[in-house]
Formats: structure tokens, sequence, C-alpha cells
């Protein structure tokens, strides 16, 4: 490729595969290794959620577990996917699709009548 | 097509890496994604499916609670096990971060290493057959977990939980095993002639599909396990 017509390419694109530019946004190993500790913390807490009683049986054990579940699916697909770094293209067949799957779980819970059931509106 | 010049280092096989689209990305990535796409609705089904038929069950062993059979007496304690499931998630975490490393590995093989940190972390071999080994690890324990209930007496035709839950991670451990399959088959090219900075995309491919295994059981874990 020619020097003085190179532009940085995001990675997928056309750029030679072993053009390291399209690699030079990607978190260094260190990074990957905090973030594997974080996501780690992530699950200790959920762990250790389920086995306090006074948490377990709150209101907000549920919240807190989907919130903390989120919080780490995000993290993976942003960092290690490389969602945050990739073209929009990516983002876009990803969270299209994740859109519609999380529609349809909350639609097909209110349909059977699940979320009405936890929050004590129907028994 | 595969040939010599992609095979030595510094080389480039037009082929390969110069093949145009009309969208300017690899076809191969964007393949993988879309594909990743499609199977969250199916794994938005599957969960779908468990969430609906949750509590609704005739019959036990029940997930959180024990129960006692009223036609034999027979008592059956509450069959979910917390402790290994959080051992085999965390195992699948770690899969993931050695997957990310192998992908590293592989895109900065050229990258010269001193120390022995340093060219362990430059080891593509290393952090693939880790990966595999890992996601080995976790089929393991749910073989483990699977032989378990059915000799407590839960199976797939046993009641509502027993076929949502035995169908959802049944799947999940499917893909686990169709990943383990392609990260042995990337660690034997490896073996073989050594994965480098052109071989980045295909191993970007395989990284993704392992990475979405992951944030499934990401999912499934509390959805499943935590949540009662």
């Amino acid at each position: 490729m020619d020097s003085k017509t190179h532009q940085p390419l995001a990675p997928g694109t056309d750029a030679p595969a072993h053009d390291e530019h399209a690699h030079a946004d990607h978190p260094t190993w260190q990074k990957y290794v905090v973030i594997g500790v974080i996501l780690t913390i992530i699950t200790v807490i959920e762990v250790s959620a389920y086995y306090i009683p006074a948490w377990e049986t709150s209101r907000i054990y549920v919240p807190s577990m989907l919130t903390l579940s989120a919080a780490k699916f995000i993290i993976v697909v942003m960092f290690y996917m490389h969602l945050k770094y990739d073209h929009k293209l990516f983002r876009a067949l990803f969270t299209g699709p994740l859109i519609i799957a999380i529609v349809t779980i909350i639609a097909l819970l209110f349909l059977f009548g699940q979320i009405a059931i936890r929050l004590g509106l129907l028994t | 097509m595969a040939s010599t010049a992609a095979t030595v280092p510094g080389l480039v096989d037009p082929h390969v890496s110069h093949h145009h689209t009309s969208t300017g990305l690899d076809n191969r990535k964007i393949a993988i994604w879309a594909f990743i796409g499609s199977e969250c609705m199916l794994f938005a089904c599957l969960i779908s499916t468990y969430l609906i038929y949750k509590g609704r069950s005739l019959v036990g062993p029940y997930p959180h609670e024990a129960w006692t059979n009223p036609q034999t007496g027979v008592s059956y304690p509450a069959i979910l096990d917390i402790p290994i499931t959080s051992a085999s998630t965390f195992v699948l975490l770690m899969s993931s971060l050695a997957m990310v490393l192998a992908h590293n590995a592989v895109v900065e093989k050229r990258m010269p290493r001193q120390g022995t940190l340093q060219r362990m972390i430059g080891s593509s071999k290393l952090w693939l057959g880790l990966t595999a080994f890992l996601g080995l690890i976790f089929l393991g324990f749910q073989a483990y977990e699977f032989t378990a209930f059915v000799h407590e007496g839960l199976t797939i035709r046993t009641n509502l939980f027993g076929s949502s839950f035995f169908t959802l991670t049944g799947f999940h451990g499917a893909h686990v095993t169709v990943g383990v399959l392609w990260l042995g088959t990337l660690l034997a090219i490896d073996m073989k002639r050594g994965l480098g900075p052109d071989d980045a995309l295909n191993v970007d491919l395989a990284a993704l599909y392992w990475h979405f295994v992951d944030v499934v059981w990401i999912v499934i874990f509390p959805l499943v396990y935590l949540i009662t």
C-alpha cells in the first residue's frame, strides 16, 4: 500500500490483513486483563448477592441482577468483541437483532403474564 | 485459496488481502455479525420459553425449592447447584479473556518480544489452546450437571422446567462444542504452519463467535440460576 495514500481503516475493512494500523485502536493485553478482572468481580458480586438473604429477598434483587448481567454483556461486546472500535455497520448488524430479541422477550413475558405475576398484579 | 505468498511472513497474497467489496468491509466479517445477530433472536426465543414456563411445573424436581413426591414420598432437594455453575461461569469468562489474548497475539505476531511474560503474551498457541481447554472444562461441568440432574430424577420429559432448562442450556452447550472444534482447527493450523497477522481475520471470526457464546451465558446464568 502506498504510504502517501494510506488512510487508517476500521478492522474488517479491505486493508491488507497484516496492516497493524487496523489494530492500532484496540486495547493492549494489559487492558484486556483488567477487563477480565472487572468481569470476575461483577460475577462474584452476582453470586454473593444470591447468598445474602437480605439482598436476595429484597425488591432490588432482580433489577440488580439484570443490571450486573447487562454490564458484563456490554463490557464483553464493546471490548472483547471490539464493537466499540469497529465499523458502524457491524454495530447495526448486532444491535438491530438484539433490540428485536429484547423486545420479543419482554412482549412474550407480558403476553403470558409473567411480569404481572412478579409485580403482584396477577396470581 | 491459500497461496505460498500468504504463508510467508511479510508477503501479502493479493487474492486474499485485496478483494474489494461494495461496502468496503470484508464479507466474512459482515456474515459473522449477521449470524451473531440471528443467534441473538434464537436464544431470545429459548430464554423466553424458559421464563414463560418458570414456576409452572406441576411436578418436581424444582430449580430452587425442595419437593416431595406425594405418590412415593421421596424428597428431592432444590436441583440447581449454584457453586458448580458459578465455577463453570468463571471458567467461560476466563476463556473469553484467553481468546482475546490469542487474537492479540496473532495480530502482533511480528512484534519483537523479550522476557518470559512477553513471550507468553505473544504465544497464540498457548492462548488458543487455553481457550479450547477452558471450553472443554465448561462442557465437562455441563455434562456433570446434566448427569446429576438425571440421577436426581429430572430429565427433559419430567416437567416444564426440565424441558425448557435442558433445551436452553443444551443449545448453549452445543454452541460451545462447535466453538471448541473451531478453536481446535485454528490450533492445528497454528501448530502446522503458525498463525500470523495475515490470519488475523480468521482468528477474529472465531473470537467473535466464542465471545458471543460467552455473552449468551452471561445472560443465562442470572436468569436461570440466580433469580429465584
